[in-house]
């Protein structure tokens, strides 16, 4: 892209200077970020620029649901660029209640309007778990169910994103016995839609996500889950720091003994790593630099991207570990310099000794007997 | 044993007969047994499982007993090759046969051996495998040798099997190529049982230095040799007494003369090199090293001063002799292998009991098979009396 023909295209480029308040130079690193994030082919980051600097933006209608805005938290505190810039100046966020400076009719007319005027354009995401029991009754904003407002939104959408486990599956408030019959979207409206399960999410999965859907018109490529392939393609445990330490059979075995304090792998403690999809050792949290997700501090991973893992196993259950099952025995660490003598082995070997040298003196004695007729001969 | 004359029928080896269980053949059996059910786990669980041997100690007594010291011990055939075939003794020939058996036993166990002691005995056919094998190191040519051996020797030991099913066409086919076979049967010990001393050299000063030195191939050879000349008069002398046949002490009387030749030619090389080095002082300052040293030249001494004169002519002190000079020639080995090796500060090893017990069913499988064999085979001389071997020596 820096040839002299997409020279040009550059011009585009400046406006971001002044739109994100971000120097340019931060502003390319940020779609290199995103494309390698996604695991995009090489010149998508050239794209994206292009994109978030020319596009229209993209109407988003952020819906909460049950759930604690751990995922708009956890948002709040991208780094690259600031979320706060991204969601006024990349996306057009027409309706998000935690950030609404509008309240009660005020904030339902902006609703109704970003709908009307972006029909079948506008980006829906949704927070939060739905709940389904009793007609819906235990979630309402604005006088309507969460059933209703998540199926009068999602209908002219031209996409759904859940973002976080409560609305990628029921999250927290389906775990059992789920009183309010708590439901993800997808099950809810009865088709697949992309989720961003964590609790909370990383937010650069979500922001890659809503960056390539403005990029490319389309969503990325999804499991059979919902799930981005690019950050819920590997197993935790596969890309897991202390993944060395399970191979060599090093285990913390409690809290705060010897081992966890060293730093060994969590598997006996409960991580779920080893049978958890998600990205959290590649891409961390928050941007202070290795170390800074549950394992690298010291805490098993409870496995919040999955269903039927997170919120439901205890954490200290053992993983059913989908790859690599530990061996029957590990390769020694300390390398034994040999045994002395023991008492069986010895005794063999002076019995063995003394048999023999008994042996031999009685054939010596024998042959003597046997000697002296041969020397009469001579 | 081909390029003799027919031999009369009195001086003609035969199968001895007799039962084959008897209470020394039941107890080498359960001897061998318990030897395979310790490898059968060995070769299931590791070499862990059932021997001591560790990182600094790689290989135990599998190598040092049943490979280095045992195809000393197997060198009966070769020494006598050397004698009968290139001197020329012609007289010595009934001890050729009865010696070829032992070494042919000592050789192919010795060979098997090896492999209980490869960790990844699955790859053991790389060292023979161009492209696999490296020809620069001792190890490929004391294998080779080792293995080209083995087969010589079943070439050189097959008119015997040959004789007890009269197949005489392939007597005569194989007893014409036979010069070929016992030219390598020479030479091929000469190459190997000095390459292992050569092993020796290449640990360098993991060897303590009343031992190495880079006259280890000369030494090991020497002393090889007379180790198969004692153990030609151990194993006649066992097994005219055992079988109650007539004595060979005449025969071996002679052969004890060649032996005493070899070990003053070890004593003398041993003791010079020590001097000019200026390692004679060590003999004295190595603590148990030391006592083992001497140990060792007390064993090479007794037959030199034992075997003089008339005193060569008695069975005792033949057997005594003999016993003496392979007790020296086992100790040599096992000091150079593992007592006066060392490989760093904290390695040790002592044999387990399982390791012990697989090398004495090995030794016992060996006394089983060559009882078995001497009595289906022909291989010693039944019925020799008296005058034939008069008559042998007259021949000569």
């Amino acid at each position: 892209m820096y040839d002299d023909s997409a020279r040009e295209d550059d011009a585009g480029l400046d406006v971001i200077e002044r739109k994100l308040g971000m120097s340019r130079r931060n502003f390319l690193q940020f779609c290199t970020a995103m494309a390698a994030t996604m695991g995009l082919p090489a010149g998508a980051e050239a794209a994206i620029a292009q994109a978030v600097a020319t596009k229209e933006r993209p109407s988003v209608i952020w819906l909460h649901f049950q759930e604690c805005t751990g995922c708009t938290e956890s948002l709040l505190r991208a780094e690259h660029p600031t979320i706060e810039k991204l969601i006024l100046e990349v996306i057009s966020l027409d309706y998000h209640e935690s950030l609404f400076a509008a309240a009660g009719h005020q904030a339902e007319a902006a609703r109704h309007a970003a709908m009307a005027k972006h029909k079948g354009k506008y980006l829906l995401v949704v927070e939060g778990a739905i709940p389904t029991k009793d007609g819906g009754i235990y979630c309402k904003i604005g006088g309507k169910t969460a059933l209703e407002l998540l199926k009068e939104c999602a209908a002219d959408a031209a996409a759904v994103v859940a973002i976080g486990s409560c609305a990628s599956w029921g999250g927290m408030p389906s775990t059992k016995p789920n009183p309010t019959g708590s439901s993800g979207v997808a099950e809810v409206l009865g088709k697949p839609v992309v989720t961003i399960p964590g609790c909370p999410p990383n937010p650069y999965n979500f922001l890659s996500t809503v960056v390539h859907f403005l990029t490319f018109a389309k969503l990325p490529e999804v499991d059979h889950l919902g799930r981005p392939k690019f950050a819920y393609g590997r197993l935790v445990h596969e890309n897991c720091e202390r993944r060395a330490h399970y191979d060599a059979g090093r285990f913390a075995m409690e809290f705060g003994d010897d081992g966890h304090r060293k730093g060994y792998c969590l598997y006996k403690l409960g991580c779920k790593g080893p049978e958890t999809y998600a990205n959290c050792p590649s891409i961390l949290f928050g941007d202070v630099g290795s170390g800074s997700w549950p394992v690298g501090t010291g805490h098993p991973c409870i496995g919040c991207t999955e269903k039927g893992i997170g919120f439901a196993k205890g954490i200290h259950e053992l993983a059913d570990v989908k790859t690599v099952v530990p061996p029957v025995s590990y390769p020694r660490i300390v390398e034994e310099q040999g045994k002395g003598a023991d008492f069986a082995s010895t005794a063999t070997l002076v019995g063995i000794a003394g048999a023999a040298a008994g042996a031999g003196a009685v054939i010596a004695r024998n042959l003597g007997k046997r000697d002296d007729p041969d020397q009469a001969d001579e | 044993m081909s390029i003799q004359k027919p031999l009369s029928p009195a001086h003609r080896p035969a199968p001895l007969g007799g039962s084959l269980v008897t209470p020394v053949t039941v107890i080498c059996a359960l001897l061998s047994a318990i030897a395979v059910y310790i490898l059968a786990k060995r070769f299931i669980f590791g070499l862990g499982a059932v021997t001591n041997i560790n990182d600094g100690f790689p290989w135990g007594v599998w190598i040092a007993w049943d490979v280095v010291i045992g195809t000393a011990l197997a060198c009966g055939g070769y020494s006598m090759a050397l004698l009968v075939y290139i001197m020329n003794k012609g007289r010595y020939h009934p001890l050729v046969r009865p010696a070829l058996l032992a070494s042919l036993f000592g050789y192919t166990l010795g060979g098997a051996s090896v492999m209980f002691d490869l960790g990844r005995y699955w790859n053991f056919y790389h060292i023979f495998t161009p492209g696999l094998a490296h020809p620069d190191s001792v190890m490929f040519e004391v294998a080779v040798c080792i293995s080209l051996y083995i087969m010589v020797m079943w070439v050189e030991f097959s008119p015997a099997f040959f004789d007890r099913f009269g197949w005489t066409g392939m007597k005569t086919l194989v007893e014409r190529l036979m010069f070929a076979f016992i030219g390598l049967g020479v030479l091929l010990p000469s190459m190997h049982q000095s390459s292992l001393g050569s092993l020796l050299v290449v640990f360098g000063h993991q060897i303590h230095p009343l031992w190495q030195t880079p006259l280890l191939p000369l030494l090991f050879l020497l002393s090889a040799i007379a180790m198969g000349f004692a153990v030609v008069v151990f194993e006649s002398t066992l097994a005219t007494s055992g079988f109650r046949l007539k004595s060979e002490t005449r025969l071996l009387a002679g052969i004890a003369s060649v032996m005493n030749g070899l070990l003053a030619a070890y004593l003398v090389v041993r003791f010079g090199d020590l001097a000019v080095s200026g390692k004679l002082g060590l003999a004295f300052s190595s603590g148990f090293l030391s006592l083992m040293f001497w140990l060792e030249i007390a064993f090479f001494a007794l037959p030199l001063l034992l075997l003089q004169g008339a005193r060569r002519n008695r069975a005792r002190c033949l057997f005594i002799g003999a016993v003496s000079m392979l007790l020296g020639g086992g100790l040599y080995r096992m000091d150079g292998f593992l007592v006066a090796y060392q490989t760093g500060a904290g390695w040790t090893y002592f044999p387990s009991l399982p390791e012990l017990m697989v090398t004495i069913g090995l030794i016992a499988f060996e006394v089983l098979a060559y009882i078995v064999l001497v009595r289906v085979l022909p291989v010693l001389h039944p019925n020799k009396s008296e005058p034939a071997v008069a008559a042998a020596v007259a021949a000569e």
